[in-house]
């Protein structure tokens, strides 16, 4: 084999995050010499980058999982599908927020290097086959996320959040470190399957081990955002600027799911039934106290805050259920909260004004009567996130249910679904005030052609996979059926 | 085969697309145009329902119409529709009923015209969807689907406490549909894959299973129906709901629960539904008696028909749980007779409210001076509504009655009191707003019902009176399919 054989071999897997990384490099530098007139320019680019990414995330698709750099790699059907999901929902991202952040003199070249990163670290996170790998990822996703919530200075409340953010996430970062750094002790490795054989093998100290798992899920917690260690979601989706909390609340959902499957499943599936235990605790409060805390709100933001909680705890019962039905199920819920989560933001960033910020509850008072066909997209993605059909929020439920049922957790079915009936309280509350309320401004809605379609595909697409649900679960359970299970 | 469509494809689109299109005509001042819009895909539904009536087949109790295709292959979902004797009738009422709401709101709704339409549409469509559905999950979306639009209608267009109804018809209904679903979501594991319904009914159950999944669909479904004691939220949308709005929960939303029963709760869970058999009774009768009291106390018109609804629907359960030919068949023609009846009755207190704005029977009497031939069609419907005979409501109760008696004497003694509470509810209402001096000067400014109005009242007056007179044609419709439902009962599932 030649050299350039070789090196292909190599550097094929990774060839997206090569191409952003090279692109981020080169947008840093060109985005200094373009005139203050031509910023735009940066935009485009990023958004072409976007686009070239989630391209060659399809095109290197193979079928056979290659694991490169010494197995800390690994490009699967898994991988590639989230790195292209994770680049689409950062370019619907940047769609949604141009005005926004153009209004607020934050379309920096910063911020979009900034984005670059952060998407760069969610692709290794998802790609990472090695503790060490799965660390730097996770690490260069939430640097640049905490600098991006800063990002805006003259704001107190953005500042606060940054720093919250940034004192917790080290923190959880540290317990992550401390757990692998127990794991290692306990089994002699670093990389997951070595780790997975050694402790099938029963060759690992048990004790050591168990140890290292409270502490790694504990992290792993923090991350996801589930009780008991989710007070920094509020503080943070609240205070930082609507763009960023945006970010942080829709594609490293994805990048979470796939760190928590490769760590739990890849990693750790030998101690199945440690984990499993203690993830039931975590979800039931999540769904429990995400709920109840949501009902209070009177801030948008901070009540998807407190739904993202939940929804994050009805994602781990697809993880506690286990098998293709469950891993999978858990994908296509990350995938479809993604979405949801998109629309929801999106739809705040679209009523918001120069100074002025659409995300009290009350500003959504009669939408109806200012916008119907806002009004009824949101309606759309409100009644999928209390999973109502024929909205798709109601598949994302059922397939995780369903996966519950079939490993024999009935009883955490129902606690499931009548944590949700709490969760539909809030949602519907805010079809109320759409649709019932009368409006308190009848400032016109200005909206751009670009947010406008969309923010309406988004809503249509949460009605159309609604109809239609069945491709995506079947990409969804292939592809956790060749990453998570033939290793 | 309509055009060479399938009729029940037909049946549950078609108003559905007629919905977009209003919707699409957007703001009010297109208002005449969505109204006219609405109208034609009202009566187009409901016409492309009739050859599921004609063309269906009496002799046998199988599905007949029936569509099938996949839909969600991963979790073998098919699009699956049929319908059988138990069924059918109520598309065509469903169908029937969306013209009849589409008129009664033409001139009183003036507020968002073409979404207080299409909502009525889209949901008729979702409605006929429930009953043909014929795999669980297509039933599932289409029966949770049915809520939005009807949260929509009485919390938009509803009266000044709408939100509070809508909310609450909301939660209430959710809570019960959720717990069906993972019922439903059990029967598919054990079933070892399979969503289909018909397939459920043969699937051994064992009995501590067959209790719970009943309990789960029983909360579903007695909520709907409402059956006492989850019964508090119908007199709050029904009081709040605009005139239609309080049609189309009478009519149809009612029926959907108490379908639901001998679609899934019986069938599915034989034994146990035996066993509860007592329980169900019990609370069928105490709807009966005890909500008929509470009928009589009401001062709001509205709240008086509601109850007398529930009162209604307790004879409904009660007929099913007494498992006999009789009972079965006299309970669903008491339910479609319900529809005509409840629904021409919301129509009536709809005519009084759009003129006087007010729904309490204080704020009445003497109408009978100043809208002679609306007093006339009232007094129709008030007497079908306390069962007198010759109306559609004598058929059904008088054989419910008469299969209670067969079963226990008291059942039937205690179910025939209905037959006086009704009249006493009824007829004193009727009293009270109709006849004696002309109370106030509202009731002597009003004006008698105008031609819209009478042919609506028109239409469901020879409709109560025609089945009343001659019910064989529905009658028919049930039997095969009944008979066949109770030799299912027959057997045990353990």
């Amino acid at each position: 084999m030649s050299l350039t054989d070789e090196l292909t071999a190599l550097l094929m897997p990774a060839s997206v995050e090569i191409f952003l990384l090279v692109m981020a490099c080169f947008i840093l530098i060109a985005d200094l010499m373009l005139t203050k007139s031509s910023k735009i320019f940066t935009y485009y680019l990023v958004l072409m980058t976007l686009l070239g990414a989630a391209a060659l995330s399809g095109l290197t698709h193979v079928n056979d999982a290659q694991v490169s750099f010494n197995g800390m790699f690994v490009d699967d059907a898994m991988s590639d599908s989230l790195k292209w999901l994770s680049s689409l929902s950062v370019m619907m991202m940047l769609v949604y927020s141009r005005e926004y952040l153009l209004a607020r003199g934050l379309l920096t070249g910063e911020f979009m290097v900034l984005t670059l990163f952060a998407l760069l670290g969610m692709d290794v996170m998802i790609s990472a086959h090695h503790f060490l790998s799965l660390y730097i990822g996770l690490e260069l996703l939430s640097l640049s996320m905490y600098a991006l919530v800063a990002l805006q200075r003259d704001s107190a409340v953005a500042t606060e959040a940054a720093m919250k953010y940034f004192v917790l996430g080290a923190l959880a970062s540290g317990l992550l470190l401390y757990g692998m750094s127990m794991l290692y002790g306990a089994t002699g490795s670093l990389e997951l399957t070595t780790i997975s054989n050694a402790l099938t093998a029963g060759t690992a100290n048990k004790t050591l081990a168990v140890f290292g798992l409270v502490f790694i899920l504990s992290g792993l917690a923090f991350k996801l955002g589930v009780v008991p260690f989710h007070m920094w979601i509020p503080d943070v989706y609240h205070g930082a600027p609507t763009a960023m909390t945006m970010l942080i609340g829709s594609a490293p959902k994805l990048a979470a799911f796939a760190f928590t499957a490769r760590i739990l499943v890849e990693g750790l599936q030998a101690m199945v039934h440690d984990w499993s235990s203690m993830l039931i605790i975590l979800a039931l409060a999540s769904m429990a106290i995400g709920n109840l805390s949501a009902i209070a709100q009177t801030n948008l933001k901070r009540m998807f805050a407190y739904s993202t909680i939940a929804h994050m705890g009805f994602l781990l019962l697809g993880f506690i259920a286990g098998g293709i039905e469950g891993y999978g199920s858990s994908m296509f819920y990350a995938v479809i909260y993604v979405l949801m989560s998109l629309g929801g933001f999106g739809m705040i960033m679209l009523l918001s004004r120069a100074g002025f910020e659409a995300d009290n509850l009350d500003d959504f008072k009669g939408l109806n009567q200012r916008s119907p066909w806002l009004a009824f997209m949101m309606l759309l993605l409100m009644f999928s996130m209390a999973g109502v059909p024929p909205t798709v929020g109601f598949y994302a439920k059922f397939s995780v249910l369903n996966a519950v049922v079939q490993a024999g957790y009935t009883w955490l079915a129902i606690a499931a679904v009548l944590m949700s009936l709490i969760g539909a309280f809030y949602y519907l509350r805010i079809v109320k005030l759409m649709y019932f309320d009368n409006p308190e401004t009848h400032a016109p809605i200005n909206v751009g052609s670009d947010t406008g379609l969309l923010i309406s595909l988004n809503g249509l697409g949460v009605l159309f996979l609604g109809i239609a649900p069945g491709t995506l679960m079947t990409v969804c359970a292939a592809a956790v059926k060749q990453s998570l299970l033939l290793h | 085969m309509i055009f060479g469509l399938p009729v029940i494809s037909v049946a549950i689109w078609l108003p559905i697309i007629f919905g977009i299109l209003v919707m699409a005509t957007g703001d009010d001042r297109n208002a005449p145009l969505a109204r006219k819009i609405a109208l034609v895909g009202g009566v187009l539904g409901f016409l492309v329902t009739l050859p599921l009536y004609t063309g269906f087949d009496r002799g046998t109790s199988a599905m007949q119409f029936v569509e099938l295709h996949g839909w969600i292959a991963r979790f073998n979902i098919h699009y699956h529709l049929g319908v059988d004797g138990i069924s059918m009738l109520f598309i065509l009422l469903n169908s029937f009923f969306t013209p009849i709401v589409v008129l009664a709101g033409w001139q009183v709704i003036e507020k968002r015209v073409a979404q207080y339409m299409s909502a009525f549409l889209i949901m008729s469509g979702i409605v006929n969807g429930v009953f043909a559905a014929l795999d669980a999950v297509l039933f599932y979306v289409f029966w949770e689907a049915m809520l939005i639009p009807m949260f929509i209608i009485i919390g938009v267009w509803g009266g000044p406490n709408r939100v509070y109804a809508a909310v609450k018809f909301f939660l209430y209904t959710l809570l019960g549909s959720l717990l069906m679903l993972v019922a439903l979501v059990y029967l598919y594991n054990l079933s070892g894959g399979s969503f289909s319904i018909q397939d459920f009914h043969h699937l051994p159950i064992p009995m501590t299973a067959q209790i719970l999944i009943f309990i789960a669909f029983f909360l579903a479904f007695a909520v709907k129906v409402p059956m006492f004691p989850v019964h508090t939220w119908l007199p709050d949308a029904h009081v709040e709901a605009p005139t239609g709005g309080s049609v189309v929960l009478a009519a149809i939303m009612l029926k959907v629960g108490a379908y639901g029963f001998l679609r899934f709760s019986m069938p599915i869970a034989p034994d146990a539904s035996h066993k509860l058999a007592g329980v169900m009774i019990a609370l069928s009768l105490i709807a009966v008696i005890y909500i008929g009291l509470v009928a009589l106390m009401q001062k709001d018109m509205k709240k008086l028909v509601a109850y007398s609804s529930i009162s209604h629907m307790g004879f409904v359960t009660l007929g099913f749980f007494i498992f006999n030919q009789y009972g079965i068949e006299g309970a669903l023609l008491q339910m479609i007779s319900h529809g005509f009846v409840a629904g021409a009755l919301f129509l009536c207190i709809g005519v009084l409210y759009d003129r006087v704005h007010s729904r309490e029977i204080s704020a009445y009497g003497g109408v009978a001076n100043r809208m002679p031939v609306f007093a006339a069609f009232f007094m129709l419907f008030a007497m079908a509504n306390s069962g007198l005979p010759g109306t559609s409501a004598f058929v059904g109760e008088f054989m419910v009655i008469m299969a209670a008696i067969k079963v226990n004497f008291w059942y039937g003694f205690a179910a025939a009191t209905t037959l006086i509470f009704g009249a006493a509810y009824t007829l004193w209402m009727y009293k009270r707003v109709i006849f004696g001096k002309i109370a106030n000067h509202h009731v002597a400014e009003l004006t008698d019902i105008n031609a819209r109005e009478t042919v609506i009242l028109a239409i469901l007056a020879i409709t109560v009176l025609g089945m009343g007179l001659y019910p064989l044609p529905f009658a028919d419709i049930l039997h095969e399919s009944v008979s066949d439902l109770l030799l299912h009962l027959t057997h045990s599932k353990l």
